[in-house]
């Protein structure tokens, strides 16, 4: 049975054994004289019964499903004969595909050596055996565990505190997922990047100047070592950044201070959905305007200039990373210009300021570490973005400060290195990781900062 | 005295100085917020200019001799003949007919301007009426992607027109006549990819965003509201607690593409899972919304007042009950527009799935959670990638398509905040 219909499966037991218990609690009730001799209401002990049946059997099938894939792949790839056997990962997840090939019917048997059709044959058997024991297991485990559980009613039970406290430790597991979401990411990295220095070396990979992960298919080919120096991506991403960051910031800025000092109420409600617009388009659209509509004018418009600028020019990209981050810099500025106690505007201009100068003398230095903290935020999401550089930005690793050259970045590496055939122990897949791991640590820095900032400040006030 | 009164004057020297500051600093303002605007405005018309066309589609309608003789063919019942015979060649010899100053030797220019693919549908419709053979019928086909191209832009000098100028002669009068039409892109909804522009279409990655986003609903909203329900109203003060809110709020602003990464590494290396399938895409883009839903949840939950609570507890209700009957209801509203917030984001998401591999060209309009699929972003992404211009027309279509649906959610959430949030 597919995964997803026995999900359904076992819901519907669940509901079933909700309905048991149910009427089992209330049969257990009546010779006692009614349901006010048990000690929660019927609805509770039909509840424990569900969970019984249905939190198992869940567990047991997200764990088969979870497992199974890699299972079969290690019994598969056991199979074989021995000279056949994969000696590194790499060779073996390329068999693997082409075994999976063969199975699905995407490559005739025909075409392939004896052993590989074998392997297909029993990939599909078990496959197919996989999925009859899990259907099996799930189903036996849901229908013993909830004839458990219906059995074990009795009057006596406190259902309700019973139920309670599972839905407590549930509710528990789901907030701890967050913590489990964050050690995935550092041990999915963290691994991947510590066999990526095996192969590379620290002082390389830091300090080296030049980019070009292309290596060689065979090992006999020339420029087989391909070069792992992150300085030239490291600077590209910065320059892209910083250009965004040159664009976004007064933009944001200065109309964060305009609607919140300035426009009447009618505009804020037009002006303040509008800007937040920008927020909600998708980045992919971004990377099409950037590369399509804006890089083609800006080389354009160098050229009518007599200046040379690449068709995909650094500018184009963190121009158009600016307009989307506008957005971010103005919403946060305005809640913390908002958050300045009106007592000091109110002082400045019983003062006979402007309020220009209240806004720059008096406002602005007082709400300055928060924006501070919004800009750092804004920078983070600008060096994690991903689809408006993959577009609009190049592959070609220069160390150039110009903003009219190509540049690239880590995210269109971490993109370009992992899309498309792989090899999982190639130092060019690892490379991919290692980048991530620096992406990560740069833009977690970053937050932690900018949070530690933002909220530092709004203790002052309150 | 006199050292007040030159003090009064230099104030009143400097008034008008002052207020050209305080105007300049004004249009500071007011040239900021245009510049946002017109960014916005201009992306969109960029956007709908470049796509608008992509909408209509170009057909041939052509009187079709289903000659038997000439298309190798005497039974169209026949599988096998139907395989072996010749589609192309009533098509060319019904447009010549059309096109009086074509001889046979322009045979080749002429059956440029017919779609590939127009033989398939000319068999598709044989076989689904064998009775047609040897009779002559009206049929509408697809005309040639660069007819399309010439038919919307002609004259507009971004598009190269690669017909000859025999053919656009032939197309100008073929247009006059009425044979060559535009008309709503119907295919452009109902295919999945193609390497033909004029055959590609979006179904298939809508219904592998719709796939997706199913997988994304179903388990970040319940486990969304699920913590934020335990850490507003269970969680004790302790470590613990505050690790796993130091953890949601960094998550929060971890860059996608790590959740990529964190997918490609867990999901697919370490357990196996097959590589570009919705079940995948909706489990990375479901740990990338977490956060955002456990936030406006856990916001939802604190505007409920304490009076609630304490009137129920007051009357004998548990924690649990409380919280379930009495809080849940109330936050429902809010938590709801934070997640309809959240799925509109993933939605819009590209650069994750590009590293689970959700970036394959897939012509099949995917089937169920386990079938490859694309998504509608990722769509945009492969066309505007294409050096055909059909295809970058195609990927502003399908742009517009794609933000058709995330405003009206975002428009569903505002509403929803309007209609149903209380205030207390």
């Amino acid at each position: 049975m597919q995964p997803a219909n026995l999900l359904l499966l076992t819901l519907v037991l669940a509901v079933v054994a909700y309905g048991l218990g149910y009427a089992r609690s209330r049969a257990l009730a009546m010779p006692l004289g009614g349901i006010r001799h048990l000690k929660s209401l019927p609805f509770y002990y039909g509840a424990r019964a569900a969970l019984w049946c249905g939190i198992p059997a869940l567990v047991v099938l997200a764990l088969w499903a979870a497992f199974q894939g890699k299972v079969i792949q290690v019994l598969v790839i056991g199979s074989l004969p021995p000279e056949m056997i994969p000696a590194d990962e790499g060779s073996a997840s390329l068999l693997l595909s082409k075994i999976s090939n063969v199975a699905s019917g995407a490559l005739p048997p025909g075409f392939v050596e004896a052993p590989i059709v074998e392997a297909a044959e029993r990939l599909k058997a078990l496959r197919g055996q996989s999925r009859m024991l899990m259907t099996a297991l799930v189903i036996s485990v849901a229908v013993l565990a909830g004839f458990l559980g219906w059995l074990r009613i009795r009057p006596r039970i406190n259902a309700r505190e019973q139920v309670e406290s599972i839905l407590k430790w549930l509710f528990f597991a789901c907030a701890a997922l967050a913590i489990l979401t964050t050690l995935g990411i550092i041990f999915s990295v963290a691994f991947e990047t510590f066999r990526f220095f095996e192969k590379i070396s620290f002082i390389e990979f830091f300090f080296g100047t030049s980019w070009s992960p292309q290596t060689a298919l065979r090992a006999d080919q020339v420029a087989a070592e391909g070069a792992f120096g992150m300085i030239p991506l490291f600077t590209g991403t910065l320059l892209i950044s910083a250009i965004a960051m040159l664009v976004a910031v007064p933009v944001g800025l200065l109309s964060a201070i305009y609607l919140s000092e300035y426009a009447n109420k009618r505009v804020r409600s037009v002006v303040k959905p509008l800007l937040e617009m920008l927020a909600g388009i998708p980045t992919v659209v971004y990377g099409f305007f950037a590369a399509l509509t804006v890089a083609p004018f800006i080389s354009d418009l160098a050229a009518s200039l007599g200046i040379e600028a690449s068709s995909q020019s650094a500018l184009a990209a963190g121009g158009v990373m600016g307009i989307m981050i506008i957005p971010f810099v103005s919403s946060l500025s305005d809640d913390v210009i908002n958050a300045v106690p009106q007592s000091l505007r109110d002082g400045s201009l019983a003062l006979g300021a402007t309020q220009s100068e209240t806004m720059k003398k008096v406002i602005f230095p007082a709400a300055l570490p928060g924006i501070m903290g919004g800009i750092l935020l804004a920078a983070s999401r600008a060096i994690g973005e991903t689809m408006i550089v993959v577009m609009a930005a190049g592959l070609a690793a220069n160390l150039t400060a110009n903003p009219l050259e190509t540049v690239t970045t880590v995210t269109v590496q971490i993109v370009t290195l992992l899309t498309g055939d792989q090899e999982f122990d190639s130092a060019k897949t690892l490379a991919a990781f290692a980048l991530g791991a620096m992406l990560f640590l740069a833009t977690l820095l970053l937050n932690v900062i900018a949070l530690k900032i933002v909220r530092k400040y709004r203790e002052q006030y309150d | 005295m006199t050292d007040q009164r030159s003090q009064a004057e230099i104030v009143r020297q400097s008034l008008k100085q002052r207020y050209r500051k305080e105007r300049r600093f004004r249009a500071y303002g007011i040239a900021a917020i245009a510049v946002a605007l017109a960014a916005l405005v201009i992306l969109f018309a960029d956007i709908i200019g470049k796509g608008y066309a992509g909408f209509m589609k170009t057909t041939l309608t052509l009187d079709v001799q289903l000659d038997g003789e000439m298309m190798y063919l005497d039974d169209a019942s026949d599988e096998r003949q139907l395989k072996m015979a010749d589609f192309v060649e009533p098509l060319v010899q019904a447009l010549i007919k059309e096109v009086p100053s074509a001889t046979e030797s322009d045979r080749d220019a002429v059956r440029d301007l017919i779609n590939p693919y127009a033989s398939v549908t000319l068999r598709d419709a044989l076989k689904a009426n064998p009775e047609w053979l040897n009779t002559t019928r009206t049929m509408t086909f697809l005309a040639h992607t660069d007819v399309d191209v010439y038919v919307k832009h002609a004259g507009d000098e971004a598009y190269s027109i690669k017909l000859s100028e025999q053919q656009q002669a032939w197309v100008d009068q073929l247009q006059e006549q009425g044979v060559v039409e535009t008309s709503f892109n119907d295919v452009f909804f109902e295919n999945g990819d193609s390497r033909d522009p004029s055959k590609a279409g979006i179904l298939g990655a809508v219904v592998g965003s719709l796939l997706t986003m199913f997988v994304t609903l179903i388990l970040s909203f319940p486990i969304g509201v699920a913590a934020a329900i335990y850490l507003e109203e269970f969680a004790p003060q302790n470590k613990l607690t505050d690790f796993i809110e130091v953890n949601i709020n960094n998550l929060a602003a971890v860059p996608s593409i790590i959740f990529g990464l964190l997918g490609l590494a867990v999901f697919i290396n370490l357990f196996g899972m097959p590589r570009s399938v919705p079940v995948v895409g909706g489990l990375v883009l479901t740990l990338m919304t977490l956060p955002t839903i456990i936030i406006s949840s856990r916001a939802a939950i604190k505007s409920v007042p304490p009076s609630i609570r304490e009137a129920a507890e007051g009357i004998g209700a548990s924690k649990m009950q409380v919280v379930l009957h009495h809080v849940l209801p109330l936050a429902m509203p809010g938590m709801l527009t934070g997640s309809i917030i959240g799925m509109a984001q993933a939605l819009g998401e590209t650069a994750p799935l590009l590293l689970i591999g959700m970036v394959a060209f897939i012509v099949d309009v995917p089937d169920g959670f386990f079938d490859s699929a694309t998504v509608l972003p990722v769509q945009v992404f492969l066309w505007a990638g294409s050096p055909e211009l059909a295809f970058i027309e195609r990927a502003s279509a399908a742009i517009m398509v794609l933000l058709t649906f995330l405003i009206s959610m975002n428009a569903l959430a505002i509403w929803m905040r309007k209609r149903l949030e209380r205030r207390w």
